[in-house]
């Protein structure tokens, strides 16, 4: 398999947070032993190291590939089929502007465009100063209040392209 | 077994056997553009559909297994119409035009399209983005002509255990390919061609070396040789409707003189210089370990198959010791091409050019390969697949059937019936133990007609010992010895003869060729290569050798004379600098 074990090539992390990388592997090598022999292995491996690292770097894939026995493009294959994987870093804040029917026909588009066009970001990408991440979200339950955005855990209702600044100047 | 009813007809088949293979076993044929024999159903392309009578609604044949009274329908209207319906969305967003495509009348897509009775375009959408990968020397990828079956991903993963492609993205923007939308020179890729030989389309194909070709034929000023691979003149017939299996040699030779080249030559030549080289290095390994007591490498793994080395390169560099360091019989004739041959007739290096015939699209990698000219120049300047050969004869107008035969040019065209059989998984094996035992014991090896049977064959790993007694007094540290080789073929088997060795098995010998069936089943021979062609093609491959006057590589009278006259002996200085390589570790 093309499971080619890059043990030295670990990239530095270029996001300013205060963990110790090295240890953050050897966290990841913690959970793929857990998993080592169990065939399901990759997605749940997967996700435990999202959660880890934030997102899925590519020297935590390539030790994933390694360690599972799994072909590179494999693992790669299954990060890019699934939305909830990211192989970019996210922003302290990730916002979420719902597209579900409802939101969508109460002008989810037209507030994604103005987060888009604030932030100047595209969906997926992430601001230069690592503090918003943009994606788009699929009903979150709450179609009464639409468009429904959320901003991490915190909803926001019947959000107005015009209220986007406003929303984003209240996060630090 | 159980009774299934293919169109009324009933057919016993064992249970678990898909509705695919039970209407092979009834005579009847299902189109498919995913499935491959042997391998897992993938149930892909929905081109197999059938109507099963009492089923919701129409089943993949492919995948679904049969059950006892099943009553199944493979030709009815709904079965013509679905399986049209799913060509003509395939087409819809298939990015290629048919009368430029490599793959014009060798296409399986194409091919459908005309059976199925698809005479417009319904359906005009989005088309795939073609995006192409040129990377490597080998192989050329474009994705708006894939079709997303995955055979290539079931070769490359579970044939060939490489596995540098897999499906990325999902739904329409869904991409076969490396990770990340890498390109193959990036990846652990051996360049084995397999996938260009299971694809149904254009999407993988060889690297095109005709148009270099032509070139150098048109310009007067180059002298212009050719060889060809041991396992080309069982399969080039198969360009012009031959059946697999028919041998071509003689006709083969003419065409090529009238394409132009200036000596038709024989890869033949080198593999019996191979098994001269690869013997005696392997009894002197024999001699290190046993009577030198040296730490030194055993088994000794063959070196004749490219994509086997670079998969060692990549995955077992830990073993690269073990791989004999001959070059592989392609690279060896390059480099006496432009010396000894070169010397012979007053040229220099450059002045002439080694055009190679392959079964494979490796060579190609391989022939590129820096350390590859120890001549002075590349040693082997372009490498046709015996499709690409196919092509050129067709080009030329030549009516390859009608062609009368005609014999390879002397000093470089004279071969053994040992060397035809490196065409054959275990041939190479057999080759060298025809060879080595008789150097030891001065006696010919006492197998029947010549041949080392439990080496040969379709299976994915094989072994055999052989006891060498009666042996010459400079030998006798090997009389009573058991030599134990084994041999696989398909870059998986070679994962698991290796794993073999790790669990503690004994070897001395092994060849290890890439791709199933060994050379006769290169990822550059005629499509469509199943196991009943791979069969077809060994059998020819051992008539050839059993045809032969010489059957042994050291009686090739033409080896016998390059030694006398400019090697010396095998292992000398000079062979070592022209017919041996080394290998680097691609581990990083």
């Amino acid at each position: 398999m093309d499971t080619i074990g890059k043990e030295n090539e670990l990239k530095k992390c270029a996001c300013d947070n205060s963990f110790d990388e090295d240890q953050l592997y050897d966290q990841l090598d913690d959970i793929i032993e857990q998993h080592t022999n169990n065939p399901g292995a990759l997605i749940p491996v997967l996700q435990s190291a999202q959660n880890l690292f934030g997102y899925l770097p590519e020297a935590a894939l390539k030790r994933i590939s390694f360690k599972l026995n799994k072909p590179y493009s494999e693992v790669a294959g299954v990060v890019g089929f699934y939305s909830y994987f990211s192989t970019v870093p996210k922003g302290k804040y990730t916002i979420r502007v719902c597209l579900g029917t409802a939101c969508y026909v109460r002008g989810g588009k037209d507030v994604l465009k103005a987060f888009s066009d604030e932030l100047e970001i595209a969906v997926g990408e992430t601001t230069r100063n690592n503090k918003f991440s943009l994606e788009v979200g699929r009903c979150f339950g709450a179609c009464g209040l639409a468009p429904v955005i959320m901003v991490n855990d915190e909803v926001f209702q019947r959000v107005k392209p015009s209220k986007v600044s406003e929303i984003l100047n209240s996060f630090e | 077994m159980i009774s299934v009813y293919i169109n009324n007809v009933k057919v016993n088949v064992e249970e678990g056997t898909t509705i695919l293979n039970s209407a092979k076993a009834a005579g009847v044929k299902i189109p498919t553009l995913c499935h491959l024999e042997s391998q897992s159903p993938k149930g892909a392309c929905r081109v197999c559909m059938v109507e099963v009578e009492g089923a919701r609604s129409l089943m993949a044949s492919c995948t679904a297994p049969v059950s006892d009274g099943m009553k199944i329908f493979t030709n009815s209207g709904k079965v013509r119409d679905a399986r049209k319906f799913v060509v003509e969305l395939l087409i819809s967003e298939h990015c290629g035009d048919c009368k430029t495509c490599e793959r014009n009348e060798d296409c399986e897509l194409q091919k459908l399209a005309f059976e199925l009775g698809v005479k417009d375009i319904r359906f005009e959408g989005e088309k795939i983005e073609s995006l192409i990968d040129d990377s490597t020397p080998a192989l050329y990828r474009d994705s708006g002509k894939c079709i997303k079956c995955r055979r290539c991903v079931t070769v490359c993963n579970e044939v060939q255990g490489v596995g540098s492609i897999s499906p990325q993205g999902r739904g329409f923007d869904s991409l076969i390919g490396p990770a990340f939308q890498q390109n193959l020179d990036e990846v652990p890729c051996v360049q084995c061609g397999q996938c260009a030989a299971v694809c149904p389309v254009g999407a993988i194909v060889e690297k095109d070396h005709v148009s270099g070709v032509w070139e150098v034929l048109d310009n007067k000023e180059k002298f212009v040789v050719v060889q060809t691979a041991p396992a080309i003149r069982a399969a080039l017939g198969e360009c012009f409707g031959y059946e697999p299996g028919t041998l071509v040699t003689g006709k083969m030779v003419t065409a090529l003189r009238q394409l132009g080249f200036n000596r038709v030559f024989d890869t033949n030549f080198t593999a019996d210089l191979t098994i001269l080289e690869e013997g005696t290095e392997l009894l002197m390994r024999l001699k290190k370990a046993l009577v030198d007591k040296e730490n030194v490498a055993i088994p000794q793994f063959t070196s004749c198959s490219p994509g086997w080395i670079k998969y060692a390169e990549y995955f077992y560099p830990d073993y690269l010791d073990n791989i004999s360091t001959c070059k592989s019989p392609q690279q060896m004739f390059g480099a006496v091409a432009k010396t000894y041959y070169a010397q012979k007739i007053g040229k220099k290096p450059e002045e002439i050019i080694v055009v190679s015939v392959m079964p494979c699209t490796a060579k190609k990698y391989e022939a590129q390969r820096p350390e590859m000219n120890d001549s002075g120049v590349q040693d082997v300047d372009f490498v046709l697949t015996t499709r690409e050969l196919g092509r050129m004869i067709k080009q030329a107008g030549i009516d390859f059937k009608s062609l009368p035969d005609d014999k390879m040019d002397s000093p470089l065209g004279l071969s053994s019936g040992a060397a035809d059989i490196f065409a054959n998984t275990g041939g190479v094996m057999e080759a060298a133990v025809r060879t080595a035992y008789e150097i030891v014991t001065g006696r010919e090896v006492p197998l029947d007609n010549l041949h080392l049977k439990a080496v040969s064959g379709l299976e994915g790993i094989k072994k055999a010992s052989l006891k060498i007694e009666g042996t010459k007094p400079e030998w006798s540290f090997l009389e009573g010895v058991e030599l134990k080789v084994g041999v696989a073929h398909g870059l998986s088997n070679a994962r698991g003869i290796i794993d073999l060795m790790k669990k503690g098995e004994v070897f001395h010998f092994i060849e290890i060729m890439t791709c199933p069936g060994g050379c006769i089943g290169g990822g550059g021979q005629p499509r469509f290569t199943t196991d009943e062609v791979r069969e077809k093609r060994m059998h020819a491959i051992y008539l050839e050798d059993e045809g032969k006057q010489l059957r042994k590589s050291h009686d090739n009278p033409e080896i016998a004379q390059i030694y006398k006259e400019f090697l010396k002996e095998p292992l000398s200085h000079l062979s070592h600098k022209l017919l041996h390589t080394h290998y680097i570790s691609r581990l990083n």
